[in-house]
Formats: structure tokens, C-alpha cells, sequence
């Protein structure tokens, strides 16, 4: 019964928000890592290099696909901003279905800025289904294909210290996240300017992938709110001995 | 199409939703239909997915790209293998030799690797961001890795509680950064559920 309430309670919150956010444009703070990526999405555009976005693990029949399905909304974004590129972006990903959903986002991308036509099927690629696999297969992308910026957004493991790693010797820049906690602490140490948490679901909202990721933002900051304050309610409870 | 194609998995993913959250015959039984169909999908995606690597491997052949002979060796180890557990099956000793002699060493070597590679990020962390968390972080890396690791004169005096006290501050941290990826997961579900979202080329 909680968890259908929370759901509808959210749900209910997220299209207030959506409406609301119609008519006035929300404000965010300042998350360094966002910042560089918008940066370095028109740096890569200018200067014919690529971008590499790295879209995990996350298996869609698992808990883990959250992460995945908010780096597609943004993959999404960044497809349709890189669409006038002469090097197009090359996705990777560890899962089979998560590939060629990247696949249809890219091309939903190009469609979307009016140029299907530059759409190449192998960009969105499936690099390995095992862990070190995905990561074996992926590090030569970094290292070949004149990529100047990796984007890994989504479920990664410990094989992340490896793509980071590849990243730093080609001197390209890094944006990294994962739901993953041993993943999070490993970029923690390994990315300029790691994103902790749940900002990997902020991705959308920072690049503009439009309202609706704005408002889902917000309901996030409302319902974290609310996590905290039944924390807080529920210690003081038990220390007084109520429950 | 579009429209057609949002509807059905809008109905789906409320169909599964409501099967979870209440456990109804009917719905328990659409449910596991649904599911059912998606790892059938989810089995033939990876055969695709598989295509797809052979079909980058040989553009990069063609196209004489730099290190095209590794996508040579890629397509001929994957097809050999692949052909060999159709006729032999994958229970096979040979076919499980590939596992054992090739892809078990390769992945236990990439472990190694990357022990080292995470002693050096730490090592470089400081030139990359001297600040306070840095300081913190390396800071209680080191105590953990103190209090957990075996040294000849055995556990060091007063590693439980070390472990008790920075294990309390990692419990807590760990639990806050759940509960916010979670509350992260159901606005996605959310946005996915209601269309917002169509990674399944919707728009």
C-alpha cells in the first residue's frame, strides 16, 4: 500500500510540476561536471572530434535500469546537439537490449534535428556482456577514434577504474556517474568532476532535455525531503520509545 | 505508429506495475505473460547485439582502420566458439576450455590490472583535486585498508573499533546515497511510464 502511494504520489507531483514549470523555468544549482559537458558537446562539434558515451551495464529486467533509461533521455539530447557533426558519437553499452534501444535514441536524435541521413548504425555498439568484457572492448574506442570527451552514465562496476584510466592516458575529458556504490567511490577518485549520488539523474535537466526532466528534478528534491524528514521523525520516535 | 507503438508499452509497463504492487490472478498471469515475451526479446537482442559487433569488426577490417587485426582475431575466435557450442553443445569439454584457458585467465588478469590502476588513481587524486573531501576520502581509505589488512604480528590493536566508527559514517553515507538513486529510478520509471521518455524510438 506504501509503495502504490508513493507511486501515485509522485505521479501526481511530477505533472503538477510539468504544468508548473510550463509557464515559469526552474533553477538549479551549479553542478561542475554539467557545466563541462555542455562545454565540451560544442567543443567537440567545433573541432571534428568525437564524443564517446558509455551507457553501462544496466540490464532492463533489473533494478539497475533506471540508471540506464536516464542516460538514454540523455543520450537522446546529446544526439540531437552533435547531429551536425562531421564525426558522429559512439555509443557503447554491456547489455544486448540496452544497444539497440541506444541505437533507436540515436536515430530518434537525428531524426529530430532533421538529419536522419547521418544516422550509422555503428555507432551504438554492444562492447561485451561481461564486466571486463565491456570494459576490454571499449577502451580501444577511447583510444582510436579520436574522441575527446567520454560521457559514462549508468550502471558500471569496478571495470569503470579501467575506462577512466584509458580516458586519463588519452588526455580526454571525462564525465562519469553510476548507480553503482564501489563504481561511485572509484570515479570519486578517478574523474576531475565526479558526480555522486543521484545527480546521474539530473543529466537530463542540466543539458535541456526539457521540462518534464526539470520537474522530475524537483520532485526528486521534494520527495528526498520527505525521506529525511521521516528519518528524522522516525529516530525521534523510537528514542522517546513510541515504537 | 508512433502513437501506437507509446500505447503499448504505456499499458505494458502499467499492466506489470499494477501486477507487483497487487498481486491479483489475472494480473499476476498478464504479468508473467509480459515478461515472459521480453526475455524471449531480450535472448534474440543479444544475437543482434552480437551482429552488430561482427558488423563494426568488419567496417573496421575494411576500412583498414589502426588495430583492425584484433577485429580479425575477434571474428574468428567468436565464430569458432559459437560454432563449436552449436555442434558440440556448451556443455562440452573443449567448448568449456574456451572458458577456462581463455576467458577466465583474460578477466583475472584485467582484476590484476585494475588493483593497480585504482592505487594509482588514488595516488594522482591529489594533484587533480586538492580539497578538504579529498583529504577525507584518501584519509579514511587508508584507516580501512589499515584495520582490514592481515599483518604479520596479526589484527592491529583496536581495528574493530575503527572499523565500527568509519563503518557507522559509510553505512550512513552508503543508505542516503541509495535512497536518492531510488527516489532517481521511479521519476525515470515515472517519465518512461507515462511516454515522456520513448528510448524505444517513439519520438
Amino acid at each position: 500500500m506504501l509503495a502504490f502511494g508513493l507511486v501515485i504520489f509522485s505521479a501526481i507531483l511530477l505533472i503538477a510540476f510539468i504544468y508548473l514549470r510550463r509557464k515559469s523555468p526552474a533553477v538549479f544549482r551549479r553542478i561542475e561536471a554539467y557545466e563541462r559537458l555542455n562545454r565540451l558537446v560544442g567543443l567537440a562539434v567545433e573541432n571534428g572530434t568525437r564524443l564517446h558515451i558509455s551507457l553501462g551495464r544496466g540490464n532492463l529486467f533489473t533494478s539497475r535500469s533506471g540508471s540506464a533509461l536516464a542516460a538514454l533521455a540523455m543520450l537522446r539530447r546529446l544526439a540531437e546537439r552533435t547531429s551536425v557533426s562531421d564525426r558522429p558519437p559512439i555509443v557503447t553499452s554491456g547489455d544486448a537490449a540496452l544497444s539497440i534501444l541506444s541505437q533507436d535514441t540515436l536515430q530518434a536524435g537525428y531524426r529530430a534535428a532533421g538529419a536522419e541521413d547521418q544516422y550509422r548504425v555503428s555507432t551504438g555498439r554492444l562492447t561485451g556482456l561481461t564486466p571486463f568484457a565491456f570494459a576490454a572492448g571499449t577502451i580501444p574506442i577511447t583510444r582510436d577514434e579520436l574522441v575527446s570527451a567520454n560521457v559514462l552514465l549508468g550502471d558500471f562496476g569496478a571495470e569503470a577504474a579501467l575506462l577512466a584510466d584509458a580516458a586519463d592516458r588519452e588526455d580526454a575529458n571525462l564525465i562519469a556517474a553510476s548507480d553503482n556504490l564501489s563504481a561511485q567511490s572509484i570515479l570519486y577518485a578517478s574523474a576531475q568532476d565526479p558526480l555522486i549520488g543521484e545527480e546521474l539523474f539530473a543529466s537530463g535537466a542540466y543539458i535541456g532535455a526539457g521540462v518534464s526532466h526539470d520537474a522530475s528534478l524537483q520532485v526528486q528534491d521534494i520527495l528526498r525531503w520527505l525521506v529525511i524528514l521521516a528519518i528524522l521523525v522516525g529516530s525521534f520516535l523510537k528514542l522517546m520509545r513510541f515504537i | 505508429m508512433r502513437i501506437f507503438t507509446a500505447a503499448i508499452a504505456m499499458a505494458s509497463g502499467l499492466i506489470v506495475l499494477l501486477g507487483y504492487l497487487y498481486p491479483l490472478e489475472m494480473l499476476t498471469q498478464i504479468r508473467g505473460t509480459l515478461t515472459d515475451w521480453a526475455i524471449i526479446i531480450a535472448g534474440v537482442a543479444v544475437l543482434v547485439g552480437v551482429l552488430n559487433l561482427i558488423f563494426v569488426q568488419l567496417e573496421k577490417i575494411r576500412s583498414r582502420q589502426k588495430n583492425s587485426i584484433y577485429g580479425v582475431l575477434l571474428i574468428v575466435s567468436l565464430l569458432g566458439t559459437f560454432g563449436l557450442g552449436l555442434v558440440l553443445g556448451p556443455g562440452n569439454q573443449y567448448v568449456q576450455l574456451a572458458v577456462d584457458a581463455v576467458i577466465v585467465p583474460v578477466e583475472a588478469s584485467l582484476m590484476a590490472i585494475l588493483a593497480v590502476t585504482l592505487v594509482y588513481a588514488s595516488i594522482r587524486l591529489l594533484r587533480r583535486r586538492a580539497d578538504v573531501m579529498t583529504v577525507i576520502f584518501l584519509l579514511m581509505a587508508v584507516i580501512i585498508l589499515v584495520a582490514v589488512m592481515p599483518t604479520p604480528i596479526g589484527p592491529i590493536p583496536g581495528d574493530w573499533l575503527i572499523l565500527q566508527f568509519a563503518g557507522m559514517f559509510s553505512r550512513g553515507g552508503a543508505r542516503g546515497l541509495l535512497s536518492g538513486i531510488a527516489l532517481g529510478t521511479l521519476l525515470t520509471s515515472l517519465r518512461v511510464l507515462f511516454g515522456i521518455d520513448r528510448p524505444y524510438g517513439g519520438n
